[in-house]
């Protein structure tokens, strides 16, 4: 049999093409190694946060003791008036921003105005750090303020401020290391270190950074709005 | 100009030759050290293991007789028995050992893709050795909890190690964790990304098949492992209660409240399940190549076996709860689990139909690996049918917890994959080293090692049978154990004290045959696959030499008719012989 070439493997219909196109030689997916790779890598880490929210989520129902009010928990007053969840709808309001910023960052990436590039990817990364300088206000107020801690508060269930630190910080090394990550890879474009490899990287630096905002979406959607 | 990375690179010195012995053999780039430095690591651990396992029995055997052991020792050595050989001998030799020395060879590359990454994991992996190591000497000893390591107990005081045992076992798990991603991300886009002109998915052998599979399970497993070691540790250090329910502990509250143990057990089985066939799947595959080539023949049903590597691998997601049947779960949990758990038992069987038609009429080779890999067709054969007993729930309730347990899992998952191992590095020693490890010390390694083993683990189905306990330090005496207990436990200890002496012959077989061995040659075992047609016996750096190998067929071309040796190397092209491959894949059409 000789080897099938793509014109070929395009031809097969249906499942035999499915598998004739999965099964070609060399390279399965058409992109770069490290692309690929990180790909792989944010699934594996899907697992983990999956694993995160359904300990989370099972630890909840498994307490005797009621669980604290997020909407309560996480008010700050402001003015005199009391306002739910303002600070974390800011912060999610800047991590998606920063999700903005890289999408142009790699656009202009693929052009080729380096300029721009690092503009654009100091931009995500500074954004990326006020949000964790927003967490880090928040865990304060917290553990200062209203004695929370991960063994107990005076809210209710201890689960709470154990769930609480343990994702919201994972979550926040995460959006750290993304910070640094991108960080570096601004500075290497910046150099013009990528001419001769291509600008492939910094669509893979932004490939975490979405993950890392998708993420926030689910534990702000699990964590503070149930 | 376009950029091409290192493992697709024509030009050998594109890579990073190393200069020095220190950057050759210790901080190296190159799969194949790695490799080395991944296998000799596990099985220095291993050998501990087993030594811990030969405490064991010396303990079950002659109660009273050793003094130093008491029973918090004995709940170590199972402990430490169990998870060294599970995580750090097994999942760090197929994938870390075998993974990484066959990949790139296999699929005609010049490396992993991301060489220093690699080099990264195997480092990691060696600090999560030590720090496992270390908890021997911590203030309580290492950790007693059962290689389960459930909640509560394994962090109550009582439980040998509960101080400081329990935690480097976890921060270790944690580490190793970190290796195996490093390495893994590797492995798999090394398999699908940076294969040789030619070498399409379907012509992969089925070793790299396994691994490949494995390695994704393992990547989507381990998360559950590390999420709960994360928690157990804050449960340990910071108080909280993510698996600790309000207990007593020596009269006295300690301290938590409303945590859910079942949790732990469905995060650690959510990995534990997929684990064994982290172990299996890449054990299936070597065997699958081991028979082919000593057969003489092409493996049975290539695409079939393709398949129920996948299938087996997915659904390995779905059964985790049918090691908690007696957890008080659910019972409606029981019965799903149960169906899916049986499920698996379809490809499994289609996987050893399969094998044993490969023998069918070959022309077979009795060599040493062929024999460890006929071997393997029996015990796993045997562990995987006393899994149908242990799958079903009502058959399974009265079961839990006995030997019939342990001789079930120690026959499919201890011995199975232990033979492959012993399969694959009688067959590959000589293209690692390029001398042949010596027959006669083989065969006897072999004989001694299969009759051995079925003398340590059938008798244990009959305990199992009779209702003995595991993990016991001493059975006393009961009513329901007869004096027969005792008798078949000495039995038993003197079967695996023999087994374990000749696995000391075998280690100097390694060693002897490094010197004395036999020269190999480039290909002794006349096979097809592209890792024995490099151009260097042992493969230099860069694997390849000047050009890197184009494949035209499949690995499995033995016995063409037409041809005039009776296996055709996958890089050479075709010259109007049948083919094999095109047969195995339409097996209706007419030829």
């Amino acid at each position: 049999m000789s080897m099938p070439t793509p014109e070929q493997a395009i031809l097969k219909s249906g499942s035999e093409g499915a598998v004739a196109d999965w099964a070609s030689d060399r390279e399965t997916f058409h992109v770069p190694w490290g692309k690929a790779m990180m790909w792989i890598f944010l699934l594996s880490d899907t697992f983990i946060f999956s694993c995160f929210l359904i300990g989370y989520m099972t630890v909840r129902i498994s307490t005797p003791v009621p669980w604290p009010i997020p909407s309560e928990v996480f008010a700050l007053t402001i003015a005199g008036n009391s306002i739910p969840l303002v600070l974390i709808a800011i912060m999610t309001f800047i991590l998606i921003t920063s999700s903005g910023t890289m999408a142009m960052a790699v656009n202009f990436a693929y052009r080729g105005d380096r300029k721009k590039v690092v503009w654009l990817m100091a931009a995500t990364a500074l954004l990326g750090a006020s949000f964790v300088g927003m967490q880090a206000f928040e865990w304060t107020k917290l553990i200062v303020e209203e004695g929370v801690r991960p063994w107990s508060n005076p809210m209710g269930a201890a689960q709470f401020g154990a769930a609480f630190f343990m994702i919201t910080g994972f979550h926040g090394l995460h959006v750290t290391a993304g910070v640094i990550y991108l960080s570096i890879v601004a500075r290497k474009v910046h150099r013009g270190d990528y001419e001769k490899k291509g600008y492939a990287i910094v669509e893979i630096a932004g490939l975490y950074w979405h993950f890392v905002d998708l993420v926030w979406v689910f534990i702000f959607a699990f964590f503070y709005l149930w | 100009m376009v950029y091409t990375p290192i493992a697709d690179s024509d030009d050998p010195h594109a890579l990073h030759d190393p200069q020095s012995f220190i950057s050759k053999y210790v901080w190296s780039q190159d799969h194949k050290v790695i490799a080395i430095q991944y296998a000799l690591t596990a099985l220095s651990v291993g050998l501990l293991a087993l030594v811990l396992s030969g405490m064991m029995r010396l303990q079950l055997a002659f109660p009273e007789s050793f003094t130093f052991i008491n029973p918090s020792n004995y709940l170590q050595f199972v402990t430490m028995h169990g998870m060294i050989m599970v995580i750090y001998l097994l999942t760090a030799l197929f994938l870390g050992g075998f993974g990484n020395y066959l990949i790139p060879l296999m699929c005609g590359t010049r490396d992993m893709v991301f060489p220093y990454l690699n080099m990264l994991s195997y480092w990691v992996y060696l600090l999560s050795v030590l720090i496992l190591l270390a908890s021997f000497f911590v203030p309580g000893g290492a950790t007693g909890a059962g290689w389960t390591l459930y909640p509560p107990q394994a962090i109550m005081p009582g439980t040998p190690g509960a101080d400081y045992g329990i935690l480097l076992m976890l921060i270790s798990l944690g580490v190793f964790i970190i290796a195996f991603t490093m390495g893994g991300l590797n492995y798999v886009t090394t398999v699908l990304q940076a294969r040789c002109k030619g070498m399409s998915m379907m012509r992969m052998p089925l070793t790299v098949w396994g691994i490949f599979t494995a390695t994704i399970l393992g990547l989507l497993a381990f998360p559950a492992l590390l999420v709960s070691a994360i928690m157990m540790t804050l449960d340990k250090t910071l108080g909280t209660s993510f698996f600790m329910p309000a207990v007593l502990s020596m009269g006295a509250d300690a301290g938590y409240t409303g945590g859910s143990p079942i949790l732990f057990q469905h995060l650690f089985w959510f990995f534990g399940h997929p684990e064994v066939y982290i172990v299996a799947l890449p054990a299936f595959g070597m065997v699958s190549d081991v028979l082919s080539v000593h057969a003489r023949k092409a493996i049975f049903g290539y695409r079939m076996m393709v398949w129920a590597i996948v299938a087996i691998g997915a659904l390995s997601f779905v059964v985790w709860a049918h090691h908690m049947y007696v957890s008080g779960m659910n019972p409606y949990f029981g019965f799903f689990f149960a169906t899916t758990t049986l499920i698996i038992a379809i490809p499994t069987a289609i996987k050893v139909y399969n094998w044993v038609l490969t023998l069918w009429r070959g022309n077979i080779r009795f060599t040493v690996p062929m024999l460890f890999a006929i071997g393997f067709i029996f015990t796993f054969t045997h562990g995987g049918l006393t899994g149908l007993f242990l799958g079903n729930v009502t058959v399974d309730l009265p079961l839990s917890d006995t030997y019939f347990v342990v001789g079930h899992f120690h026959m499919v998952m201890g011995v199975s994959p232990v033979l492959v191992l012993f399969a694959a590095i009688y067959h590959w020693f000589p293209k690692v080293t390029g001398r042949l490890l010596n027959t006669t010390m083989g065969k006897w390694h072999f004989w001694l090692t299969f009759l051995g083993t079925y003398s340590i683990y059938l008798p244990m189905h009959y305990l199992g049978f009779l209702g003995v306990p595991r993990r016991y330090f001493a059975n006393g005496t009961s009513d329901f154990m007869p004096d027969s207990v005792q008798t078949i436990n000495i039995s038993i200890t003197v079967a695996a004290l023999i087994v374990a002496v000749v696995q000391l012959l075998f280690l100097f077989n390694l060693f002897w045959s490094l010197k004395h061995g036999e020269k190999a040659g480039s290909n002794p075992w006349e096979a097809a696959s592209l890792e024995w047609q490099t151009p260097d016996t042992p493969p230099k750096h860069g694997n390849w030499g000047a050009e890197l190998p184009v494949c035209h067929r499949w690995a499995y071309d033995y016995s063409v008719p037409g041809h005039a040796t009776d296996f055709i190397p996958q890089n050479e092209p075709h010259n109007g012989e049948d083919s094999l491959e095109e047969m195995s894949a339409h097996p209706e059409e007419d030829h």
